[in-house]
């Protein structure tokens, strides 16, 4: 068993470099299947070993020693139990869905082999994050997913929005890690070891000790390191306010929006919480900021989806919004609820995703929702899994985002942490929003009259008033380097739409099923102590103890909810979503105008960007060109290196007069020299 | 192993090297010269892998040690020895010295044989600060350095070569003058005896050291550099030829970190620990100022140059928080800067070679070109951005997990640099690397040949193999840098 476990990260590791350093060897059709055949061996692995963590089986080990330093030993190793496993399944199923599919969506890019060693690099590094044993490995796992992160939103190297992207992507996620790195520094400290299993199992003892980080005020050490550890699940996970990379990281290709920026690497945050259990458990502080950060993320971000019409854009919204609703689950004390919803969102968000890349196929990669409209009857497997998907993340009843997003709102409701209240309000509210937003997405672009048939309206585009959307909307194209996007759709041709070709089409009837299906489990994931000994809650916390004592099976639970607020919000989201875009088409129009002020505070995100933009990106530059002129160039160099330099140089031409070489020159000084001097002697008493 | 003369072949292969090279005369024989070189270089790496091979890491004290009267009047002894932390270095230099060799191949066409004897020389010179036990022995090598490296900037330098190298001549000499002052000092005090050995056990009173620590720290602080003093570093580094960047940023600077390590900790010891929160200071600005600044240079090999004096504040504040975490990591970081620094001031030479200009805003799309310098320019790029699985991170992460032990805002200032550090090296990154092609003159560029792509293949290996399994490079300094501690930790102030 434990070389298989070396085997799940391998294999797509020695796809990546086979397909990254021999691409041009192995050519396009070999790059797909040798990653895919590693996918599939991965694939297997983790299902095998998932099998083998249900039979009760778990595993901690090392692998080799990566360091030792003073009386510190840092390991890499494997932590192989319910949870680690749980998320191995999940990663390796969407990511060979995605490799499947980035057969057809790639089929044209000249970049077709670096697109599939970056994707199945990811794996690895994913795979490598959620198995760890120790918080280090934990951290590599964490840069790597987002260096991958940021090479595959810069993959269009020549967009400048893509690149401006990238950076801005990692450059965020650098601040989240900036905290995870110093709370990983605390615990070293305090525990002496990395080591998961050490540092869990003397949390208690150290529970309360308090440390003063600012003089004079103590803190709960418990609370300071999962409040920085924490930053770093804000970064990763996109929660306000370090949200703002995940929307521009659309710029990537769409296969990697929904393995990466949906399924995968940005649910690491949660990933993380949860396996740190046993040490936010120790700090009701920590789990206060927790839930309200993550109710703050649902509901805002979600209302900014509302008035999204890159569809792209739209989905995207929708992740961080839902990770909000995970990272609420956190702060519950509900990991399992909240990792539970992380894996139905995972296949739920992935067909959204997946799906919006085969409506934009068929658009000719336009993205603009109001270029679309009426697609159902081209592409009726897009059509039908995106519904699927719609409902599933609307929470209707008997689709997986009901069961745990119910519990979620559940676990809100029950949860005596401060903030839980506000939380309760957000998660409920956002019930409403999600419901909106996505079939709002659902009828522009399926339903309706064929507005693609149109000519573009002019300004129809200048309202969108983001230069970078404009580019987005373009240029999923070829990408030669020379051709502007803007000139491939430069005269405006029809297109006949297109039902996508089976690469599509399967990934996406495959990923649909679990849509539905992996909500029925709920019971013994969530009620069952399904992930035993992985995740520690304590008694006063335990909140799904309480929803399961109240819990009799699925069935129950979804005639249960027929009567239900959450419910009957979703439903009422949908029927306005009918009313407005399907049967009163002239409203949202009207609405706008009439909300002009709301609408463009959405539209703006709120003015987040401008404000980072003006106050880190330019006021950094604006520091640095001070110190710099100023110190550098000016005090240091201009005054005391040069300036002594010139003191020297000065003196010296002074002094030189002295030695002219004249005698009477000599003699003169002599003179008034022997003069002062007996002027001293005699006048002195 | 005494009596040992591995050590001196280390320095003086290198140097007879350069004498040979010197002997091809004119650039008539260039071809010959490069040959010479490249063999006096190879010849020169091959006879430190020995040392590596038989230096036992569990040992204490110095090992391959060679003892020869030299000036008997002053009683200067020839004593060379050396311990994990100079093994390393060592190593790193000769290695540095090939592919210095090698990358000066066909850039340099004038004067080839004096290019590349400099070189050489510096290389040995090098070695022998390494590997110095003696404190004037030390001191000669020290200063010898000066020599090539002034000589290198002045003649294959740019424009404003002159300036340049008669700044970091003066700037460092002038440094290097106050610690001649405390070496005289303590060859006195010690009864008329240069050995190392018998300085650290010199008892001195707190003034004393402190006068000792403070001449030694102007030679040390301004080769690191450290801030304020570091503003000869940039000039040095834009005016240099890429060769002498690359030397200067990977071997040259650890002089002076390597000095703090062998003659000011254990001199002296109690200095050290009063005026640490002094160097600790000057570190973290160092690593935060100049991250700053680093952030607005528009020119690339300024960048580069303030971004290697923000990296050595980082060995600075290991070196000063006097944990084994934290010297450990210093080393480390020396190291590991000595391959990423060098990558990178390659990787700006093999773009200069290409436009003759520095300036980021001339470049831009320079991906769609050269995909394969790209790759590995992203490599060096990310490593200099402590990405974790390359060497950069390794370093960093002990320091930091060092300083959090001494103070928690030490650690949170050193650790800024997660985010600074991506900041300047991706964004100038980008506006070279990625988007479309800028001007006619990057549409026209070539991608690295072979011999570039070896260069820069080298160090790409070294960076990644010290990532992702840096263990065989700290478990040989684990002796000597417990042993230094248990010094620094011991008072020399005599009784009263």
């Amino acid at each position: 068993m434990q070389k298989l476990y070396l085997v799940a990260p391998l294999a797509p590791l020695v796809g990546a470099v086979l397909s990254g350093l021999f691409g041009w060897v192995i050519g396009r059709r070999g790059a797909h299947l040798v990653t895919i055949a590693a996918m599939l061996v991965c694939t297997a692995v983790c299902g095998i070993v998932f099998n083998d963590v249900l039979q009760g089986n778990t595993y901690n080990g090392t692998v080799y020693t990566w360091l030792t330093s003073g009386n510190s030993r840092f390991e890499i190793g494997f932590l192989i139990d319910r949870l680690s496993a749980t998320m191995m399944l999940v990663v390796s199923f969407v990511s060979l869905m995605v490799h499947v599919y980035t057969i057809g969506y790639m089929a044209d890019d000249p970049g077709y082999q670096r697109f599939f060693s970056y994707i199945s690099l990811f794996t690895f590094s994913m795979l490598m994050l959620v198995m760890s044993n120790n918080f280090l490995q934990l951290f590599f796992g964490w840069e790597a997913v987002g260096l991958v992160s940021y090479l595959l939103i810069g993959f269009w190297y020549t967009r400048p929005t893509a690149i401006y992207a990238n950076l801005k992507a990692f450059l965020v996620n650098r601040v989240g890690d900036f905290g995870f790195l110093l709370g990983i520094a605390l615990v070293l400290m305090y525990f002496g070891t990395l080591d998961y299993a050490a540092v869990f199992a003397n949390a208690k003892q150290l529970a309360a000790n308090t440390i003063e980080i600012v003089p004079g005020s103590s803190w709960s050490l418990m609370t300071v390191i999962c409040l920085l550890l924490f930053v770093g699940a804000m970064g990763k996970s996109a929660q306000f306010p370090l949200h703002v990379w995940l929307p521009d990281s659309m710029e990537g290709p769409t296969p990697i929006s929904a393995l990466i920026h949906a399924a995968t690497m940005v649910t690491a945050g949660i990933f993380m919480v949860a396996r740190m259990s046993p040490l936010f458990e120790l700090s009701e502080t920590a789990l206060s900021v927790v839930i309200v950060i993550g109710a703050i993320t649902t509901l805002f971000m979600g209302l900014i989806a509302i008035v999204q019409n890159d569809i792209k854009r739209v989905v995207a919204y929708s992740t961080i919004s839902q990770l909000g609703y995970m990272t609420v689950a956190l702060g519950a004390s509900a990991y399992a609820a909240g990792i539970f919803h992380l894996a139905t969102h995972a296949f739920f968000k992935a067909v959204l995703f997946l799906g919006a890349g085969s409506v934009i196929i068929a658009m000719h990669h336009e993205q603009d929702m109001r270029r679309m409209g009426g697609l159902r009857k081209y592409m009726p497997v897009t059509y039908a899994t995106m519904m699927i998907a719609a409902l599933a993340i609307s929470g209707i009843p008997g689709f997986s985002g009901f069961f745990s997003k119910e519990s979620i709102i559940e676990a809100a409701h029950l949860s005596k942490v401060p903030g839980a209240g506000f939380a309760y309000f957000c998660v409920l509210t956002t019930v409403f929003v999600t419901a909106l937003y996505n079939f709002r997405l659902i009828f522009m672009t399926f339903h309706g009259p064929e507005r693609f048939r149109e000519p573009p309206v002019a300004d129809a585009r200048g309202e969108h008033g983001h230069g970078e959307h404009a580019l987005t909307e373009h240029a999923e194209s070829k990408h030669d380097a020379h051709s502007d996007p803007h000139d491939t759709h430069g005269a405006h041709h029809v297109h006949e739409p297109r039902e996508s070709p089976a690469v599509v089409t399967i990934p996406l009837i495959l990923l649909a099923i679990p849509s539905v299906a992996a909500g029925w489990f709920i019971g013994p994931v969530l009620f069952g102590g399904f992930f035993g000994k992985a995740i520690v809650v304590a008694p006063e916390h335990d909140v799904l103890e309480e929803l399961g004592r109240e819990f009799h099976g699925v069935i129950g639970m979804m005639t249960h909810a027929l009567t239900t607020l959450p419910f009957a919000l979703a439903i009422a989201g949908i029927g306005v979503a009918v009313y407005l875009y399907l049967v009163r088409p002239d409203l949202p129009a009207v609405i706008k105008r009439r909300a002009g002020f709301l609408y463009t505070i959405l539209e703006r995100k709120y003015g987040i960007d401008e404000l980072y933009s003006f106050v880190f990106a330019a006021g950094a530059r604006v520091l640095g060109k001070g110190l710099w002129k100023g110190g550098d160039v000016g005090l240091i160099d201009g005054l005391l290196v040069n300036g002594s330099a010139r003191l020297i140089g000065w003196s010296a031409t002074v002094i030189r007069r002295f030695q002219s070489g004249y005698i009477y020159h000599y003699a003169f000084t002599m003179i008034i020299g022997i003069l002062v001097l007996l002027t001293l002697v005699v006048v002195w008493p | 192993m005494q009596g040992s003369s591995l050590l001196s072949f280390a320095i003086w292969v290198p140097i007879v090297a350069g004498f040979a090279v010197l002997t091809t005369g004119s650039d008539r024989h260039a071809g010959v010269a490069r040959m010479v070189a490249l063999a006096g270089a190879i010849l020169g790496f091959l006879v430190t892998i020995p040392l590596y091979v038989a230096f036992d890491p569990s040992a204490s004290g110095f090992q391959f040690v060679q003892l020869k009267p030299w000036i008997e009047v002053f009683n200067v002894n020839y004593h060379l020895g050396i311990d994990g932390i100079s093994l390393l270095l060592i190593l790193l230099n000769s290695l540095t010295t090939i592919l210095v060799v090698i990358a000066g191949w066909q850039v340099i066409q004038e004067r080839v044989a004096q290019y590349m004897a400099a070189f050489l020389f510096l290389s040995g010179f090098m070695n022998g600060v390494f590997a110095a036990l003696d404190g004037l022995l030390f001191y000669v090598f020290f200063e010898a350095t000066l020599i090539p490296m002034f000589v290198v900037i002045g003649i294959w330098g740019g424009p404003n070569r002159v300036y340049a190298s008669l700044k970091f001549f003066l700037y460092t000499l002038l440094g290097s003058l106050l610690a001649l002052i405390a070496i005289i000092y303590l060859y006195n005090a010690s009864g008329g005896s240069f050995s190392l050995a018998d300085w650290y056990l010199l008892p001195l009173t707190l003034d004393e050291q402190i006068l000792i620590f403070l001449s030694f720290f102007a030679a040390f602080a301004v080769k690191v550099p450290m801030w304020p003093v570091h503003t000869w570093l940039p000039d040095a580094h834009v005016e240099a030829p890429t060769g002498g960047s690359v030397v200067l940023a990977a071997i040259m600077l650890k002089l002076g970190g390597y000095g703090f390590l062998r003659l000011s900790l254990p001199i002296a010891p109690d200095a050290s620990q009063y005026l640490s929160g002094f160097v600790i200071a000057l570190s973290l600005v160092a690593v935060v100022y100049i991250g700053l600044v680093a952030l607005v240079q528009s020119d690339m090999k300024k960048l580069i140059a303030y971004s290697s004096i923000s990296h050595m504040g980082f060995v600075t504040l290991g070196i000063f928080i006097f944990n084994a975490q934290g010297i450990e990591g210093a080393v480390i970081q020396m190291i590991s800067h000595g391959f990423i620094s060098g990558a990178m001031f390659l990787c700006v030479g093999v773009l200069y070679d290409r436009l003759h200009s520095r300036q980021i805003a001339d470049y831009g799309g320079v991906v769609n070109r050269m995909p394969v310098f790209a790759a590995l320019f992203m490599l060096f790029a990310m490593a200099n951005s402590g990405l974790p699985g390359t060497s950069g991170f390794v370093g960093e992460f002990m320091v930091i997990m060092g300083a959090v032990k001494v103070n928690f805002w030490y650690a949170f200032a050193a650790a800024t640099t997660l985010i600074f550090g991506a900041a300047y090296t991706l964004w100038m990154y980008k506006r070279v690397v990625f988007g479309p092609v800028a001007n006619d003159r990057v549409a026209q560029l070539q991608d690295i040949n072979l011999r570039e792509f070896i260069v820069l293949g080298v160090l790409a290996v070294a960076v990644l193999w010290m990532g992702i399994h840096p263990a065989p490079f700290a478990d040989v300094l684990h002796v000597s840098v417990d042993e230094l501690i248990a010094h620094v930790m011991q008072s020399k102030i005599p009784a009263p």
